[in-house]
């Protein structure tokens, strides 16, 4: 059986005080198996059926159950859909990327990590209470799978895709066997999101299931390591899953979260305070300006490459048979798909830095782009001048993706589909593409299309290292270091001025001269004197 | 020739001691600029900080033993200050290449010329003071920040600190040299060792 969270929180809780910096001690400690729960599922005889397909276990599941799925419509895990201060609707749903650009239209492939059964078009129910998919999150034997394309079904039948076989799932065996949600639950959609595992994140792949300590000291399993999964920090109650991305905490402001938990207890303050340093206390003095990320996640993607780069411009190539084209380097990585284009991998990669205050300026399918420049799909707010700011490390990942030139907007290409449906990965007409993609969304096309350079900043959480691993001074307080690029602040060891120095050189040199001449003048008139006197 | 008993024991414990933690703090101050790399960011940024404290509290002494033993009257002075430097700055540039007598002679009462006198004046009370108060306003950032100071200070507060450093830098250049000029060339400084310095009669 797996850990029992509640508890182990609650022991860890108490085991840890408040003054004292977290030990390693094991995070979860391990229990009698009656203490893990009071519920056997095995025992249920609702459970025992031979289930056809998934929204028929959600129906078994309800019976006790009652409100879970009334709960879980109220997430951004289900709806795809976070609503915006400034009127914006942002979520997976809306939102423009520059990997696959766009859910609207392809869902039946994108949907494939949605926690729900059918979302194949926008005609989905999102108030059905039956296509919630209990058992992605709380599978607790490794054999539930989604099928990719499957528009978030498992295989009922043993499924051959893209020459990779899905086995059956035998959805009663699952569905006895269901537990509180461990890390390869949230792995198989946020460990492989943008398609395949360590493409989008940069410091999520499924190199976190079971990492040593340098690759993520929270995470790390062995002995005397603190084997902590997602769940420890983003910690849920009601299904509702702290820390998202789409409403970041860039500084936490309240610090521990015992006794009095604030409504973020996913920020590393929550667990190690606001003055973390017990040794060199003047480290301390950081944490108002520097996310503890930025120094204790020196690199990203440690393990396993992450994507950099990817090209959509280059797509629709071929070889002279007319036949799909496929370049991997030596490690495996693919380089170019005529379906994708052209990509970019970078394995144990310094992030890059940016001022953030914890809001993140998006570009819509609605925004008018500036396409004379590198257009940010997202663009972290903040400043150096700005209290509430804290320097923070991104994966920023560059691109080239289509847009209407004349219209000066993102547009939305259908590339997932039949062939004749438009959809580019079949057809390799993006005309007809990003048509039948604007169509769908009900949007304008100008019906002229171009590729603009985009980048998008993605916020680095995990993979922290060990304290010894963490970033040197040298690393930033350096004439060109990690935050060379950093401007609107004076960084000691970085920032010269050029009247300073000049002007204390000048005063050393022309002392040091100074010096020189008198003592040679004063030389050879000594000698010139006693000469004299000699005389 | 004679000798003549200059310097007591404390001041020369002072002077000494000054001397290590300045070198010291010098030393580490400009390797944590990023001038060179000699004992590592993290080594200079701690031993500049508890040598910053050294000089706090060896400047706090010696204020104290100058105003108990009422020996901070070395540094001052009466008549037309002007003339009196002007004369001692006129025998370095060019009484000293004559072989001219110093035009101040040093006794047991009055051991500093006029120069000596307003320079190290001018250094106890406003050198190195203003050094460890930007020091230690720059130690202090966060805590003044939450107290109230504006976070532009920042950058100010830094290119002072790092020109006093330098014209530091400067002093001593010229005050090294200085020391040969005496009776002999280490006159001076074996007087500020032993505290017995010979001098003219």
């Amino acid at each position: 059986m797996k850990k029992l969270l509640l508890t182990g929180t609650l022991l860890s809780g108490l085991l840890f005080p408040l003054s004292e910096p977290l030990s390693a001690e094991p995070f979860h400690h391990k229990v009698d198996s009656l203490l893990i729960s009071t519920t056997d599922h095995k025992k249920f005889k609702i459970l025992q059926q031979d289930f056809k397909s998934g929204p028929e276990v959600t129906k078994a599941c309800l019976t006790c159950h009652t409100e879970a799925s009334k709960q879980l419509h109220r997430t951004r895990h289900w709806t795809w859909d976070v609503p915006m201060k400034k009127g914006d609707r942002l979520g997976k749903k809306n939102v423009v990327n520059n990997f696959c650009i766009s859910v609207e239209g392809n869902e039946p492939r994108c949907t494939s990590c949605h926690i729900g059964y059918d979302w194949k078009d926008k005609n989905f129910n999102f108030k059905s209470e039956e296509n919630v998919d209990c058992l992605a999150c709380h599978d607790m034997t490794g054999t539930y799978k989604k099928l990719p394309a499957g528009a978030g079904h498992p295989a009922y039948q043993t499924t051959v895709f893209e020459k990779k076989t899905f086995p059956k799932v035998d959805l009663s065996f699952v569905a006895q066997r269901v537990g509180h949600p461990d890390r390869h639950n949230c792995g198989i959609c946020h460990f492989e999101g943008g398609g395949a595992d360590a493409v989008k994140h940069g410091d999520l792949d499924n190199s976190l299931l079971k990492p040593d300590r340098e690759l993520d000291v929270h995470m790390a399993i062995g002995k005397k390591e603190l084997n902590m999964t997602c769940a420890d920090c983003h910690k849920t109650e009601g299904h509702q899953v702290p820390g998202s991305r789409y409403t970041p905490e860039a500084h936490d402001t309240h610090g521990f979260d015992y006794p009095l938990a604030d409504n973020n207890p996913a920020t590393c303050s929550s667990c190690h305070g606001l003055k973390p340093h017990k040794k060199l206390k003047k480290l301390n003095d950081h944490v108002a300006r520097v996310a503890c990320q930025t120094c204790h996640i020196p690199f990203i993607a440690k393990e396993r490459p992450t994507k950099m780069w990817w090209d959509w411009s280059k797509a629709g190539k071929f070889d002279k048979n007319g036949k799909e084209i496929t370049i991997k380097d030596s490690s495996g990585c693919i380089l170019y798909v005529s379906k994708k284009g052209e990509f970019r991998w970078a394995k144990n990669v310094a992030p890059e830095y940016s001022w953030f205050n914890g809001e993140m300026n998006y570009t819509t399918f609605k925004t008018i782009i500036d396409d004379r420049k590198v257009v940010s799909v997202n663009h972290p707010d903040g400043a150096a001048n700005d209290p509430l700011s804290r320097i923070w490390p991104f994966k920023v990942h560059r691109g080239m993706q289509p847009y209407d030139p004349v219209l000066k907007r993102f547009v939305k290409p259908i590339v997932y589909g039949p062939k004749g449906s438009g959809a580019y990965w079949s057809d390799f007409n993006w005309d007809k593409s990003i048509s039948k993609g604007m169509e769908n969304a009900g949007l304008e096309y100008s019906g002229k299309y171009a590729f603009v350079k985009t980048e998008m900043y993605w916020p680095i959480s995990h993979m922290v290292s060990p304290k010894e691993k963490s970033l040197s001074c040298r690393e930033c307080h350096s004439r060109s270091g990690r935050l060379q690029n950093l401007s609107g602040f004076y960084l000691m060891g970085r920032d010269t001025n050029p009247f300073v120095e000049y002007f204390g050189l000048l005063a050393i040199s022309g002392s040091l001269i100074g010096v020189i001449i008198h003592s040679i003048i004063r030389y050879f008139t000594v000698k010139k004197l006693k000469k004299a006197g000699g005389k | 020739m004679k000798k003549i008993y200059l310097y007591a024991r404390f001041q020369r414990f002072w002077h000494w001691t000054q001397f290590l933690i300045i070198s010291v703090l010098l030393l580490t101050g400009l390797e944590v600029h990023g001038l060179y790399t000699l004992m590592g960011y993290e080594n200079a940024f701690r031993i500049h900080n508890i040598s910053g404290w050294g000089l706090l509290g060896l400047i706090f002494i010696a204020f104290f033993w100058y105003i108990t033993t009422g020996d901070f009257r070395q540094y001052l002075t009466e008549g037309n200050l002007v003339e009196k430097i002007w004369m001692q700055v006129r025998y370095y540039m060019i009484g000293i290449f004559k072989h001219e007598p110093h035009p101040f002679k040093k006794n047991e009462i009055s051991r500093l010329n006029p120069l000596q006198r307003i320079t190290y004046l001018m250094l106890t009370l406003v050198g190195l003071p203003s050094q460890i108060i930007f020091g230690f306003i720059y130690f202090y950032f966060n805590e003044l920040v939450a107290l109230g100071m504006n976070p532009a200070w920042m950058e100010p507060i830094a290119l002072i600190h790092t020109l006093l450093a330098y014209l530091l830098i400067a002093f001593v250049i010229m005050h090294v040299y200085m020391t040969t000029t005496g009776h002999t060339l280490t006159s001076n400084i074996k007087a500020m060792i032993t505290g017995w310095e010979e001098v003219d009669e």
